[in-house]
């Protein structure tokens, strides 16, 4: 764990809170704005930077995790991306014959 | 821990894959459904649950730094925003009672406009399996709240009996980064279910 994890972690905890709070009410409110196809991007843009937040200051993997813990993240993402890259390029394709 | 969540994320990993291929056949129809969802009420359980993520990680922080009562107030806050979220869905679940939103014998979508497309109607049968997508996923996730409800009342118990230390209080740790997940879980849920379509 780093200093300033150590210092002071609360005005972080409050900082990310306000920042997912912002961001949920930015996805709901976009979301009654027609951008076409963007706007399923849009969302799904703002749900990741929720989820990373969550995951990297709620859930310490920024701050106090081992390499171990790491590398089953990015293996458990890396196997989820195979499964809906994989299945999705399948399925986007199948017209083209 | 961290095992068994990416576990989870393969679990839940197959659910989102079966919504997105049913999202490319249906498109129209799970635009017209999706439009029903109340919005506000998922925004406003989105905003519940990251509230409690705030009380969770104020909860370790409270067993790390050896704060009991702290510590003790934050897992029942949790516990409560726990129990509006689920509120909250119950509430939703009802609507979609009344509505014959519900997949099975008496589901009804008749005459449902696709947005964007004037003239044109949700398909009844597409639409139904939007909602059973819905209804599953919904469903898994709440079961993993009332989950993770049970899990928070052991370690308040455990608070309760002032068993945590700074040194050892991994079972605060591991109950978090449960609740964290399902919380990511509903972070993409929300928007995947309510939000996609939604504009006129």
């Amino acid at each position: 764990m780093s200093d300033h994890a150590k210092s002071s972690p609360l005005k972080m905890y409050f900082g990310i809170w306000a920042t997912l709070l912002i961001l949920t009410f930015v996805t709901y409110r976009v979301a009654f704005i027609d951008l076409d196809p963007f706007n399923a991007a849009v969302a799904l843009a703002i749900a990741t930077i929720k989820a990373t937040l969550v995951a990297l200051f709620f859930m310490h993997v920024w701050h106090a995790s081992e390499k171990l813990t790491k590398l089953v993240i990015i293996g458990a993402l890396f196997f989820l991306a195979l499964l809906l890259g994989l299945t999705m390029t399948d399925y986007a394709s199948r017209l083209w014959s | 821990m961290w095992v068994f969540l990416a576990t989870e994320i393969m679990f839940f990993g197959g659910l989102f894959c079966a919504y997105l291929i049913y999202r490319r056949w249906y498109f129209p129809s799970f635009a017209a459904a999706s439009k029903s969802m109340d919005a506000g009420l998922g925004a406003t359980n989105t905003a519940v649950l990251i509230c409690s993520s705030l009380t969770v990680v104020l909860a370790v922080w409270a067993a790390q730094t050896a704060r009991r009562t702290l510590l003790i107030g934050m897992l029942i806050l949790t516990m409560l925003f726990g129990l509006a979220f689920l509120g909250i869905k119950g509430k939703e679940y009802k609507d979609k009672f009344e509505e014959h939103h519900v997949p099975g014998a008496s589901f009804s979508f008749e005459n449902v406009p696709v947005p964007g497309h004037p003239g044109e109607y949700a398909n009844p049968r597409h639409a139904q399996i939007f909602f059973a997508l819905y209804f599953v996923m919904t469903g898994i996730h709440a079961l993993h709240m009332i989950i993770g409800l049970g899990i928070f009342t052991w370690l308040l118990v455990l608070a309760w009996k002032d068993r945590f230390t700074p040194e050892w209080h991994t079972p605060v740790e591991i109950g978090g980064l449960y609740w964290h997940f399902v919380d990511i879980i509903w972070i993409y849920l929300f928007p995947l279910l309510y939000l996609i379509d939604r504009h006129p």
